[in-house]
């Protein structure tokens, strides 16, 4: 009866290995304690016996193939005579892509690509193995740069759809440990880390950004302590519901008022045509580990500082445990990146295309000002705004920020 | 017997009995309660006996119009009791049917109303009841309602049996009335309009939305209408019925149009105004399930508030379609006998209507899509381009596929005309497969079929329809 010879656990720790050279080939005999193949782990190089006698009917997997879980199928052993199966007898699941060469013509096989993954281990996918993928999802992993053998599927026998493509955009870093632990320790003192998906899209976003967004800055100090006040006042009247209201809250708020005052910034360039918004959909930067989402705040303009304190603190806790979905962080009309949290004076952020503007929002630090020409102390903040020069021109720019330094200055627009 | 079962259900209908089969078939002992009729409303009083009534109508309809064709016959003529028997025989047979397989399935049935009846450690008691006295107590660790929807009676309009129908007697006429008036334009409200007007009754449909079938893309409630009134009906939109007075044998009332008062006297009035669930005396008090406007709350899984307890079909909720209802059933159960199934989407259940012409519909109106957010590309293909249709002598129709201009997704697909409620599958496979524009313009539509129309109108929302 044909049996499966599974990736051994060459020691009490190892969970992957790489199969480095097959001692057989499909065909021949093998006898109990013959040597089969070299497995190689991090630690050590080790030869495998065969611990049954039979015919290598087939190998599975092929030399070279690295991160091979334990317990996986990786040759059938079968008897003389007997038919050789296509897929291990032991996998509940056909997980292998069967060449297409004839069973009995060994020597090719053993160069053909047949991979196999355990179920359960992270998916990782190699050439020739069919990925089920839904076409729909295929398109979109394509646009964003996803390598669509990392995403994880949902559908029906793990089919990959829509969602795992929009979902993989913010889950992949925690999926796979153990590669990053395989591949931290090979050259010395520096370690390769392979890229998540997230730090894959950050990298192509940003610097599609940067090269073809033509990005100009300008910055300018706003004073807080009227805001401050303010901020102060209502907090002490939440209390009782243990709202606390931030600064970035009110700023989500200031902009998207300064949005509806001035819309010629609510904008999109496209090669055709400028897209004009209505609403105001703020998206906030949000640091995650390994990365950023940028969560968004819809149509803020109308609502209260309460909804969006309430929204916020919301998006921003689901942010960082990676449980946002997909609409939650896709669209937006503008973004807000908040580092005063760090203490810095100011900063300049790289777009977030295809929007056409973004405001860095340095800390409020106490800075001498003149005002009526004598020096006094005041808590100032300075902004800096990034703006796609396709859409918007400099002086709009300005003028905006003017529009928004008034809001804040005197802040009680924002809650009338 | 044992009164222990795996799962009982509660209801017979397209839900409740698809539930039952698939417990069933996953090994489950079952229990069902089903008080009337095996199938439920669709199959006794509701989706299969209206077929059968259409279909005579149309044929009727044809025989007037053989001329067409270069046939002719002599006084064509429709002997109402007939058409009717032949309706009930047809709901009849089909009824047996579910009785024979549910026997085959080895389920337990149980005749009579169901009440819960609290619990005993982990299973759930339910009291069969019949004419008021309880016949048997059952007890499940699960337990499905699946006890479906009635008629929704508004203060006024009250369904009387006499001149003022529910659908069941709409389908089972004595007379043929010479005047009637439906109000509401829904599916079940067009299906008799075009019934009833096939047979040669004057038709007025009243209709309180600013179009008809309010569920269907615009485009297609607009195509609708010209297709009722050229067949002859009236139908007045934006319209509330005033009180109606009954006479003898007639109904008096008036229509407040946007043009002025109608006065309208009929010989009957159809009322279907909607849907309420049947949420009443199953003991829901006793458990923490919340209902809602006559709508049991469940999850994606169909799952209430009380554990093991769950509701599936039209009492658990819009849309009020039998396919939703066995969908739910198969996923329900399927979740409980610890499968992974997946969960409903609302946008890809299809929703059909079998008046004349016929309206097919899944997924989101291109008003809706656009509501949405997304922008879309539009493909639109008259049935007059369509070499089937024209050969049919039915040329009157249109596919219309709605596209998001950035992914290529189908969002949604709308049809009018003949056989459309036949062939709105297929764009319910490509949304659920997640087909994009590409697969759909790469496949291969046989010709000739009224469904190269469904082809013709994914290119015209891209390259270009090429018949057109």
């Amino acid at each position: 009866m044909a049996t499966d010879i599974l990736m051994p656990a060459l020691s009490p720790t190892m969970k992957t290995g790489t199969l480095a050279r097959w001692l057989k080939k499909e065909g021949e005999t093998v006898a109990a304690g013959d040597l089969i193949a070299e497995i190689e782990t991090d630690k050590a190089t080790m030869e495998v016996e065969a611990v049954d006698e039979g015919i290598v009917g087939r190998l599975l997997v092929a030399e070279g193939t690295p991160d091979i879980a334990v317990n996986t199928p990786i040759a059938i052993l079968v008897d003389e005579g007997e038919a050789v199966p296509e897929k291990p007898t032991s996998a509940g699941e056909p997980t292998v892509e069967a060449p297409a060469a004839s069973t009995a013509s060994a020597p090719e096989s053993s160069a053909a690509p047949a991979q196999e993954t355990s179920r359960n281990a992270a998916p990782v996918v190699e050439k020739g193995k069919r990925i089920f993928i839904s076409p729909l999802a295929r398109r979109l992993a394509k646009e964003r740069g996803l390598d669509i053998a990392t995403l994880k599927g949902t559908g029906p026998n793990g089919r990959i759809l829509r969602r795992d493509v929009d979902n993989g955009a913010v889950k992949a870093p925690a999926s796979a440990p153990t590669k990053t632990e395989e591949a931290s320790v090979k050259s010395g003192e520096v370690q390769s880390v392979p890229h998540s998906t997230m730090r894959k899209v950050i990298a192509r976003r940003l610097t599609e950004s940067k090269t073809q967004v033509p990005h100009f800055y300008v910055s300018v100090d706003i004073e807080l302590d009227a805001l401050l006040a303010l901020r102060s006042k209502l907090n002490a009247s939440l209390e009782a519901e243990g709202l606390k209201l931030s600064v970035n809250d009110m700023m989500i708020r200031a902009v998207a008022l300064a949005l509806k005052k001035q819309p010629g910034l609510n904008v999109q360039f496209t090669e055709t045509e400028m897209l004009h918004f209505d609403d105001a959909d703020i998206a906030m930067a949000v640091s995650v580990p390994d990365g950023l989402v940028t969560p968004i705040i819809r149509q803020a303009d109308k609502k209260s500082l309460r909804q969006i304190s309430v929204e916020a603190r919301d998006l921003a806790g689901r942010a960082r445990a990676g449980k946002l979905v997909p609409e939650e962080f896709q669209g937006g009309t503008f973004s807000i990146s908040n580092m005063g949290m760090f203490g810095v004076k100011d900063f300049a952020a790289i777009l977030n295309p295809p929007q056409a503007a973004i405001l860095a929002i340095a800390s409020g630090q106490k800075r001498p000002v003149v005002r009526d020409g004598e020096l006094a102390i005041a808590t100032v903040m300075t902004v800096t705004l990034s703006v796609d020069h396709r859409a918007v021109d400099g002086a709009l720019g300005a003028q905006w920020l003017n529009t928004l330094r008034d809001l804040v200055q005197n802040p009680y627009s924002l809650v009338i | 017997m044992s009164n222990l079962f795996d799962l009982i259900v509660i209801g017979g209908g397209p839900g409740g009995y698809v539930a039952a089969l698939r417990a069933s078939q996953l090994g489950m002992n079952v229990a069902l309660v089903e008080s009337t009729h095996m199938g439920g409303v669709c199959l006794n009083w509701g989706c299969i006996p209206t077929k059968a009534l259409l279909r005579s109508a149309d044929l009727y309809h044809t025989l007037h119009h053989l001329k067409d064709y270069g046939l002719s016959a002599e006084n064509p003529s429709f002997d109402l009791a007939s058409v009717v028997k032949r309706s009930r025989g047809v709901a009849t047979r089909m009824g047996r049917g579910v009785a024979h397989l549910l026997k085959k399935a080895k389920v337990s049935t149980f005749d009579g109303r169901a009440q819960l009846a609290g619990r005993q450690g982990d299973a759930h008691k339910v009291a069969v009841m019949k004419d008021g006295q309880q016949t048997a107590e059952i007890q499940a660790p699960h337990v499905i309602l699946a006890t479906g929807a009635r008629a929704r009676q508004l203060p006024g309009l009250e369904t009387d049996g006499k001149l003022i129908w529910g659908a069941r007697e709409a389908m089972t006429p004595d007379v043929l009335p010479k005047k009637l008036l439906v109000i509401g334009s829904g599916a079940i409200g067009v299906e008799f309009a075009s019934f009833y007007r096939d047979l040669g009754c004057e038709v007025t449909i009243a209709e309180v939305a600013d179009r008809i079938m309010v569920a269907e893309d615009p485009e297609i409630s607009a195509q609708a209408r010209k297709a009722f009134e050229k067949r002859g009906m009236t139908i007045h939109t934006n319209t509330k019925v005033g009180p109606l007075q009954k006479g003898e044998n007639s109904v008096s009332t008036t229509l407040e149009t946007p043009d002025g008062t109608v006065d309208l006297t009929v010989d009957r009035v159809i009322c279907a105004v909607g849907i309420v669930g049947n949420v009443e005396e199953l003991g829901l008090e006793k458990t923490r399930a919340k209902v809602d406007r006559t709508h049991i709350i469940t999850d994606e899984f169909c799952r209430t508030d009380e554990p093991g307890l769950y509701a599936i079909g039209d009492v658990a909720g819009a849309p009020w379609l039998a396919h939703k209802a066995s969908h739910e059933g198969v996923i329900c159960v399927e979740k409980i006998s610890g499968r992974s199934p997946e969960p409903l989407h609302a946008l890809n259940i299809p929703g059909c209507t079998y008046s004349h012409p016929q309206v097919a519909s899944v997924g989101l109106s291109e008003e809706k899509a656009r509501a949405a957010g997304y922008r879309v590309k539009v493909g639109r293909f008259p049935f007059l381009a369509n070499g089937k249709a024209v050969a049919m002598g039915e040329p009157d129709g249109m596919t219309k596929t709605v596209f998001d201009a950035e992914t290529g997704e189908l969002l949604g697909a709308h049809m009018i005309g003949p056989e459309v409620t036949e062939m709105i599958q297929g764009y319910v496979i490509a949304r659920t497969g997640e087909l994009t524009e590409a697969e759909l313009s790469e496949t291969v539509f046989p010709h000739p079929t009224i469904s190269e129309t469904m082809h013709e109108a994914v290119l015209a929302a891209y390259e270009g329809a090429l018949h057109i």
